[in-house]
């Protein structure tokens, strides 16, 4: 029977969010060319644990690779891996997140196996038996479609596009042997966590992102406020001029220079929506956009604007989405 | 210290892109094309890696049209030593371009191969780990910071929610992210400079892509905005909307 296979990601040993959009995807893509979805799971002790649940999502066979060493994501032994599911399984298509593992593994495997890859897939669709895919280019500005011309087709997919649906699969579990035989050329020796044990701006389903207009780092609290009322899923995002500034970190930057971002919600808390900020975020599911500038280029892009002063406006709709809530 | 720099020439962040009419590619009509703006920190870390070993090269490379020789040109000018054009014309997939990138790298003695994390064009975000894999050198992508210290680099990766630290003996493959450094901008001197520096000029032809473009379109249009009004009198009417109608909230 064909297989798409799914890359289905782990940290410490537990499932990554964007582990359950790969499967999904997987199991849609499977299911509309008649193929089985095969997840392959890599990581720490208890992975094989956590794995079991992708069968919820569509996983008809589960494969596992845990073992000591593979706690933090190992690329040669990650790729080795792989290679060797895909000789077995032959798949149509190959599926990881677009994350930053998923791209780093997705990019190398390509090369290991002589195939091409498709990166940051917005949609697929199913041509003559094949996967086409639809890709953003330029920062977002054009899309591109694109089709395999050989297979498996390797496809990383934007985190928060795919959505996750249950379609319950067969889910056997098979562990596979970890060969303890490879020494890594490259070392992955540790993590450092961000200062707030937060959600990434990239992969959580809600952003509230501030820029200059905020005037300085202290007026944080009044995003914080607003992302602890929105609850679980929401997080801090940032503009390029706070990040220069030395007001936000980094990791918090939206944009083209920053991360490209697809929630579900986006609030724009004085950015004037440059053009390489939309770049990162044009893609979000509903954009509200808060502004004294009724010119400002953010009200071109959102679905919601007001006009007004934030420091205003910002305590009354926290007040107001914690109340609608019910928290 | 030898340090290979692959840079590439992309239409600026702040062009507008239109696409042609037959939509197989954008129109570069009156598009100012600059340095891939990563490509920059990678260029940036290398000179800094010659400058701190007081010794060294630092080759750049493109591969590309005749134009991208002005891409060589800038990083000449910022302080590269030597440019190389790798000439071919028309769209290639990401491992078309690693592999035609590693063909000329594995010709050529070096330590350190850099790259931008990701071309701002076609935004693939493939070819540092892929020419890694098609020379089997060690790579981190993605790299914010980087030290080196007797052969041996540390790294540290940008991932989800915090960095990943990541250790490899040289000879091998960084793709620098933004943070990494501060790139200097030519000096007059430099400008003058790179105009005797060496710049090969080689046609390659490149190996047969796997994708194939069927087309290119704009975005998918944004729904039309709505101003829901001024102030913070507006404010529960925003959160209504949201709830009801766009079911976000
Ligand atoms: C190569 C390149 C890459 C770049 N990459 C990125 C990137 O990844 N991400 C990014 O964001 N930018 C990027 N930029 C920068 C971008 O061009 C803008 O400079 C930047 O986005 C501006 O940030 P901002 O909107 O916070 O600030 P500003 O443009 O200064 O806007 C501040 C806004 O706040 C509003 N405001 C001020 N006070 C208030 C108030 N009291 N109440 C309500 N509103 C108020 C103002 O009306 C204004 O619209 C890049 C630029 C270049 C050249
Ligand atoms: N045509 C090219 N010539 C030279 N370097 C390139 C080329 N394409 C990509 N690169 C390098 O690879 C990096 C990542 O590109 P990409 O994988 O296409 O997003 C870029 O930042 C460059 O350093």
């Amino acid at each position: 029977m064909a297989t798409i296979l799914a890359f289905a990601e782990t940290r410490d040993g537990a499932l990554r969010p964007v582990a359950a959009e790969v499967v999904s995807a997987a199991r849609s893509l499977a299911d509309e060319v008649g193929a089985q979805v095969v997840a392959l799971v890599v990581g720490g002790p208890g992975t094989a644990d956590a794995a079991s649940d992708l069968a919820r999502l569509g996983a008809d066979r589960i494969l596992v690779a845990e073992a000591e060493s593979l706690s933090v994501y190992q690329p040669d032994l990650a790729v080795e891996i792989l290679a060797g599911v895909v000789g077995d399984s032959d798949p149509t298509a190959v599926l990881f997140a677009a994350s930053a593992q998923g791209k780093d593994l997705s990019a190398r495997a390509a090369a290991h196996l002589g195939l091409a890859l498709a990166s940051e897939v917005t949609d697929i669709e199913v041509a003559d038996g094949t996967p086409v895919v639809t890709r953003p280019m330029y920062g977002g500005k054009a899309y591109g479609r694109f089709r395999f011309l050989g297979a498996p087709a390797l496809i990383s997919i934007r985190p928060n596009v795919f959505s996750v649906s249950e379609s319950p699969g067969e889910g056997s579990v098979e562990t596979l042997p970890v060969s303890e035989a490879t020494v890594p050329r490259t070392r992955v020796v540790g993590m450092e966590a961000a200062a707030r044990a937060a959600l990434d701006v990239r992969e959580a389903p809600m952003v509230v992102a501030g820029g200059r207009g905020l005037q300085d780092a202290d007026n944080w609290g009044l995003l914080e406020d607003l992302v602890a009322a929105l609850g679980d899923g929401a997080t801090l995002g940032a503009s390029r001029a706070v990040v220069d500034a030395g007001w936000r970190p980094h990791s918090e930057q939206v944009g083209q220079t920053g991360k490209v971002v697809s929630p579900n919600l986006y609030f724009a808390v004085g950015i004037s929506g440059a053009i390489q900020h939309l770049a990162g975020m044009r893609t979000a599911g509903v954009i509200v956009a808060v502004n004294k500038d009724p010119e400002a280029p953010i009200f071109g892009v959102a679905n919601y604007g007001v006009v007004g002063d934030l420091f205003e406006i910002l305590p009354v709709l926290t007040e107001e989405v914690r109340v609608a809530r019910g928290a | 210290m030898r340090s290979i720099v692959c840079v590439k020439r992309v239409p600026d962040s702040e062009a507008r892109v239109r696409i042609a009419g037959d939509g197989s590619a954008i129109d570069s009509s009156g598009v100012k094309y600059v340095m891939n703006p990563y490509d920059e920190f990678a260029l940036e870390q290398a000179l800094q890696l010659k400058e701190a070993a007081g010794e060294g090269t630092v080759t750049a490379i493109t591969l590309g049209s005749d134009e991208a020789k002005e891409t060589l040109r800038s990083a000449l000018a910022m302080g590269a030593d030597e440019g190389v054009l790798l000439r071919s014309d028309g769209s290639m997939d990401g491992l078309v371009v690693a592999r035609a990138l590693a063909d000329e790298i594995s010709q050529r003695e070096f330590d350190l191969v850099l790259f931008g994390k990701q071309a701002i064009d076609d935004d693939n975000m493939q070819v540092p780990a892929m020419v890694a894999q098609l020379l089997s050198l060690p790579c981190a992508t993605v790299v914010v910071d980087m030290t080196l210290d007797s052969g041996t680099v540390t790294a540290k990766r940008e991932v989800e929610g915090g960095h990943e630290i990541v250790e490899f003996e040289l000879p091998g493959v960084i793709a620098a992210q933004k943070g990494l450094n501060e790139p200097r901008y030519p000096s007059l001197k430099g400008i003058m400079a790179a105009k005797r520096k060496p710049l090969e000029e080689k046609d390659v032809t490149v190996s047969e892509p796997g994708l194939e473009l069927l087309g290119l379109a704009p975005p998918p249009a944004r729904p039309e905005p709505q101003i829901v009004g001024e102030g913070p009198e507006v404010v529960p009417e925003l959160v209504r909307r949201l709830r009801e109608e766009a079911k976000v909230l």
